[in-house]
């Protein structure tokens, strides 16, 4: 490795001073380096570092392989918990799942959408991904089972009946169906007044255990669907999911999003944006997911433009860590 | 008829640019700064193999499809190469990232070297990000139903559904792995422009260090 220090004036990087007269400053502006040049071969140090990291990617691929823990459908959490289905389902009818009174995007329930101060970004946006619960969950797939008179009749008399006719049968039937049970192949939930809702929630569990609600959910004008928010937001407005996301160690307060199933690091990346949700203010308000993400934009855009912030752009001269990294040069 | 004043091309406007900003014996050089003596120069460099290894991988994976990996024991070995070479990337480019801030190699007019660097890292974590959203196991499922409650409360998430796997897959698969490809791109061609930041210069004059 020659330096060699002819070619020094010429390899100069160019200097901070930009032929302004500003004043200088350390934590912008360079001296045009004078000193000498050793020779360095670029290729050959991508292809051994392309060949080095080749190698450690297949002995890692080798050693641990990659998580594939088969996902939850309808009908998996249908079969499993019967009656947790159907406790979920009532609620997509009667309209107080999570989903239904989500807001934006999904629907206009009134004052939902976080906010951040007195703006909702989420409402400006709007509902652009309509979802209507009752009918997009349970009425329309129970439409698709066209070989069941009772639940023709059912689905008839419930669209026939007035608002609060469905909303009392809803009530009466969500109150009952906490104390349901599950016997021999059938939801059996004590005697009430629920009109057709009973037929149709009991319906809508079959549908799910044999499988069929997983694809009803996915319906389009196409043949083809690769869009699968319905099937999700119902999954999610149940507890079987977050349960089996709890015993992977996957939920909110396990630092959710960032772990990944079984032992693997995920994406730790995130540990900043995580962070923010365990700890107040952030994990005890309202509008948590808005602030963090405020909280994130400002710390992303900071972080692009350190070079332009005093004081931050000062900090790598005050810690000195680079006179760790240039020990040879400060040496000699 | 090409005379000597006619007019300048546009062609050969843009090359006479190009070879002005980046001769090729600094677009390609054979000698380094002799203060380019540190392990920490290494981690650009294998950011950069880590990357073309997720490339590399990721291709294979595309070309038999999003459910391949599940039901074949090659495609499950691709996925995983996939995987670590994604979590290698990041490691390396944190590294890199925390030796150039240590260095604050932003100086002497490599702001732009910086700030592409560091939108590289942010796009790159939307990348990988998509990435697991396409998985198409469990996982996915729950990034999915957890990260839309963020997206959907800055009102991102009525035009960007995480729960919409054909937009999430072509999102990892085409747009954002072209917006990292021209970032890091335009990132090293800025770094051989300008060349590797000097050492501070007081500590040279002092003798201090």
């Amino acid at each position: 490795m020659a330096v060699v220090d002819q070619l020094s004036k010429e390899k100069s990087s160019p200097n901070s001073s930009d032929g302004s007269k500003r004043k200088w400053n350390p934590d912008r502006d360079v001296k045009p380096w004078s000193g000498g040049y050793f020779r360095y071969d670029l290729i050959k140090e991508f292809v051994t570092a392309l060949a080095g990291v080749a190698i450690l990617v297949v002995a890692l691929a080798v050693l641990f392989s990659s998580p594939d823990k088969t996902p939850v459908t309808l009908q998996s959490w249908s079969r499993s918990d019967p009656v947790g289905f159907a406790q979920t389902a009532i609620t997509e009818l009667d309209g107080t799942s999570a989903t239904a009174h989500y807001g934006p995007p999904y629907n206009t329930t009134p004052n939902a959408g976080q906010t951040l101060g007195p703006v909702s970004l989420a409402r400006i946006a709007g509902a652009r991904i309509p979802v209507n619960t009752a009918e997009s969950f349970v009425i329309q797939p129970l439409e698709t089972l066209s070989d069941q008179p009772s639940l023709a009749t059912a689905l008839k008399r419930f669209a026939s009946a007035t608002s609060s006719e469905q909303a009392n049968w809803e009530n009466s039937y969500e109150s009952a169906v906490s104390k349901a049970t599950w016997n021999s192949g059938a939801l059996s939930v004590p005697q009430g007044s629920y009109g057709p809702v009973a037929t149709m929630v009991s319906s809508l569990t079959n549908m799910a255990r044999s499988g069929a609600l997983d694809g009803a959910l996915l319906r389009s004008h196409q043949f083809y669907d690769t869009n699968y928010t319905k099937p999700l937001l119902f999954l999610n407005d149940g507890s079987y999911m977050a349960n089996v996301a709890g015993s992977e160690h996957l939920q909110g307060t396990q630092w959710g999003m960032m772990n990944e199933t079984g032992s693997f690091p995920g994406q730790s990346w995130l540990w900043l944006y995580t962070m923010w949700y365990q700890i107040p203010p952030f994990s005890h308000s309202g509008n948590a997911d808005a602030l963090v993400w405020a909280t994130m934009a400002i710390l992303t855009l900071a972080f692009i433009l350190v070079p332009f912030i005093p004081g931050v752009r000062s900090i790598p001269r005050r810690i000195k860590l680079y006179k760790l990294i240039w020990r040879d040069h400060y040496r000699s | 008829m090409t005379t000597k004043e006619a007019k300048p091309t546009w062609t050969g406007s843009v090359r006479d640019a190009l070879v002005r900003a980046l001769p090729p014996e600094h677009l390609l050089p054979d000698d380094q700064p002799s203060y380019v003596s540190s392990w920490i120069y290494v981690f650009g460099v294998l950011t950069v193999s880590a990357l073309a290894i997720v490339i590399l991988s990721g291709t294979l994976l595309a070309l038999e499809g999003p459910a391949w990996w599940h039901t074949s024991k090659v495609g499950l070995f691709i996925n995983s190469t996939h995987l670590w070479s994604v979590e290698l990337f990041f490691l390396f480019m944190v590294v890199h990232l925390w030796g150039k801030f240590a260095m604050a190699a932003w100086r002497g007019g490599r702001a732009k070297t910086w700030v592409t660097g560091a939108v590289s890292f942010a796009v790159s974590v939307g990348a990988a990000f998509t990435g697991y959203l396409s998985q198409q196991n469990f996982d996915s499922q729950w990034i999915a139903v957890q990260a839309k409650d963020g997206l959907n409360s800055v009102g991102i998430g009525a035009y960007f559904n995480v729960m919409n796997f054909g937009q999430m897959f072509m999102w990892h698969i085409v747009l954002l792995p072209a917006v990292v490809g021209i970032l890091v791109g335009l990132h090293i061609l800025l770094v051989r422009h300008k060349g590797v930041v000097p050492p501070f210069e007081e500590d040279v004059r002092s003798g201090r260090g």
